[in-house]
């Protein structure tokens, strides 16, 4: 009974609160409101936007290698091995798999592409080549899955049946991604339609180059790329065997349906003949090193974000709440509980927090997201995107939510605890 | 029932202001009779709203005691107090004291839905006692809107609504032109007569002279 009566006395003084919130907020002045809320806004897009591009850089760069070169799930070859053995009787199983869009094989073999070597070297002078990784693919195949190329930056793509074109990834051409570091070599001054030879151990041939990559994938811009048939010649295997299958499933599938389509693969025994690692698996430890350590980057400037909020939501409130010591000492003189009037302030930060958050969210869903997906930001290893999924920033919501209340209550728990006639006549 | 509604005794207030202390009430030995109107008037610094904010409980005296309706404020807790004044007392500031950002009839049910009641009955109970005041047709006016005399009526009619055993009215005249005066006079008269106790501290002795009795306060004593 007693302890109903103390849950009716709490109810009752939140609805006296709520009643003098709303009419204060009703009454006052739009510009106040309107800069309170903005304030509100900005904290919140401050939070979300700092830590979700940090974030979004790696984000991007591990969504890019996915889409432009691993697929979802990526066979490659055991540790020693060249080639994946049964490698056509995987891609059938792989192929037959329901939730599987794409098989991209690829034939991989270190090399090396030579440039001018048909003249002397003055003294002194080194040659003009680079150490390469030679990738043999399906050019039509390749592009359809990865959309490669859309990343040729000069000249052509290949053609299915151009058997003296190669492709030169940016990282090996010194004019497009100037290295300067011992013992690594780059292509100097070469452009589309020179000739070129290619060396895989003791083989060599000429070819031409039909143009430059720059896909920011490590993986894509160091290779040199010819159509599968004339690298199988160049190493002189014969067989159907490949080095890299990359395997992409249906849009919108997560980790777990690659997981699957990993199981899949080793229930079969493939797991033997290759390595089989979903696209979560295959990311270099330094990018999951680097994607944790921009995520506490991000939380940390999130943090002092949320601390900047914290004291920027106390000085407005404050300050607000300050003006209108008077009333609070009314409101104690002629008996409204100091319960209901800290409500009132607290349900006021309340309304300030989730109409800022509801107008940030709106500038972030409508505007920045689709904004920056559409013109990703051009860094130079990946192209960034603001990367704020809802779960993550549905808890910022929460915590500048809970902190504003904090914020709105501790101003309003100093001025009511003061001295009711004090209050009421300014002293 | 206790036939003094208001008893003070020794009631003693001092000001601290770092090492100076000024002592404003000297010991006051006072009470006042149910039904009773009384005016406490003085000069300025004589202690008369002093004496009200003791006996009103919006301040605490630094020694002595009060008895209101018998019962000895002294040891009531800060909510206790504000509890005290909800259900026991009504108030009429100088300043009118109305809360800007609510209509008359809010003003006035508010106290009213702090007691429980509903809003109809609150918001009924609150148009009743505007009428009564003479603000028929303005209770959605905010204070803004009303005129100095206007907003002292629904500040009387926020002081009467929840039918207090006393009302403390301080300086309630002190910002109004002479006819507006009158009225709050007048409508002093008329609620006293109905019963209504009634405190008013006033620095103007014709005014004080509708009242039934009239208290002198000089130097910090009732002289």
């Amino acid at each position: 009974m007693e302890r109903n009566k103390v849950t009716n006395k709490k109810i009752h003084n939140f609805k006296i609160g709520f009643f003098l919130a709303y009419r204060q907020l009703k009454h006052a002045s739009i510009w106040t409101t309107s800069l309170i809320v903005m304030v509100m806004m900005l904290t919140f897009l401050n939070l979300v936007v700092v830590n979700g591009i940090l974030v979004g850089l790696i984000q991007s760069s591990i969504q890019a290698s996915e889409e432009r070169y691993s697929g979802n799930v990526i066979v490659s070859t055991l540790r020693q091995k060249s080639i994946i053995e049964n490698s056509a009787e995987i891609q059938k199983v792989l192929s037959n798999l329901p939730n599987v869009t794409d098989v991209i094989p690829r034939v991989l073999a270190g090399g090396s592409v030579k440039s001018d070597y048909n003249r002397l070297l003055k003294e002194g002078e080194t040659p003009n080549q680079a150490g390469a990784n030679i990738s043999g693919i399906l050019p039509s195949n390749e592009d359809k899955a990865t959309g490669l190329s859309k990343y040729v930056i000069d000249g052509a793509y290949l053609d299915d049946n151009d058997r003296d074109g190669v492709l030169i990834g940016a990282f090996l051409v010194n004019e497009l991604t100037p290295i300067d570091a011992v013992g690594f070599s780059q292509l100097r001054e070469v452009k589309v339609g020179d000739r070129v030879k290619i060396t895989v151990g003791e083989n060599s041939r000429e070819m031409y180059i039909r143009g430059f990559l720059r896909s920011k994938i490590d993986n894509i811009d160091s290779r040199v790329i010819m159509i599968q048939p004339e690298l199988r010649k160049l190493i002189g295997r014969s067989d159907t065997n490949v080095s890299e299958i990359a395997v992409k499933l249906t849009p919108g599938s997560t980790e777990l349906d690659a997981l699957r389509v990993k199981e899949i693969l080793s229930a079969n025994g493939y797991d033997f003949d290759a390595k089989i690692q979903t696209a979560t698996e295959a990311q270099p430890k330094f990018l999951k090193d680097m994607k944790d350590l921009f995520g506490l980057l991000g939380t940390l400037m999130g943090s002092i974000g949320l601390v900047v909020a914290s004291i920027t939501v106390f000085i407005v409130i404050f300050v607000n709440t300050l003006t209108r010591r008077k009333f609070i000492g009314i409101l104690k003189g002629i008996g409204i509980s100091s319960k209901s009037i800290e409500y009132s302030y607290i349900i006021q930060s309340a309304f300030y927090a989730i109409v800022g958050a509801l107008l940030g969210m709106l500038v972030l869903y409508g505007f920045l997201v689709p904004f920056i997906d559409a013109h990703p930001i051009n860094f130079p290893f990946s192209d960034g995107i603001l990367y704020a999924p809802l779960g993550g920033t549905m808890w910022r919501v929460l915590a500048l939510f809970v902190t504003t209340i904090i914020a709105g209550y501790i101003p309003a728990r100093m001025i009511v605890n003061k001295n009711t006639l004090d209050s009421i006549l300014g002293r | 029932m206790h036939d003094n509604i208001i008893e003070t005794k020794n009631l003693t207030k001092t000001f601290t202001d770092g090492d100076k202390q000024t002592t404003v009430l000297k010991g006051v030995d006072m009470s006042i009779k149910r039904g009773e109107f009384v005016a406490i008037i003085g000069r300025s610094g004589a202690g008369k709203s002093t004496l009200l904010y003791q006996i009103s409980l919006l301040d605490t005296p630094t020694f002595g005691e009060i008895f209101i309706n018998g019962i000895d404020i002294h040891n009531l807790t800060e909510e206790e107090r504000i509890d005290f004044r909800l259900n026991n007392l009504g108030y009429v500031f100088q300043d009118y004291a109305l809360l800007p950002d609510l209509t008359a009839v809010e003003n006035v049910a508010l106290p009213l839905l702090m007691q429980g009641y509903t809003r109809d009955e609150a918001y009924k109970r609150a148009a009743e006692v505007l009428d009564q005041v003479g603000l028929e047709g303005k209770y959605e006016n905010i204070p803004a809107k009303l005129s100095g005399g206007q907003q002292q009526r629904v500040s009387i009619a926020r002081g009467l609504a929840h039918k207090p055993s006393i009302l403390f009215a301080d300086e309630p005249t002190a910002n109004l032109d002479i006819e507006s005066s009158l009225l709050v006079l007048k409508i002093f008269k008329e609620i006293h007569s109905r019963g209504q106790t009634i405190v008013m501290v006033t620095h103007e002795a014709e005014y004080a002279n509708t009242a039934d009795r009239v208290i002198e306060m000089k130097d910090g004593i009732i002289s």
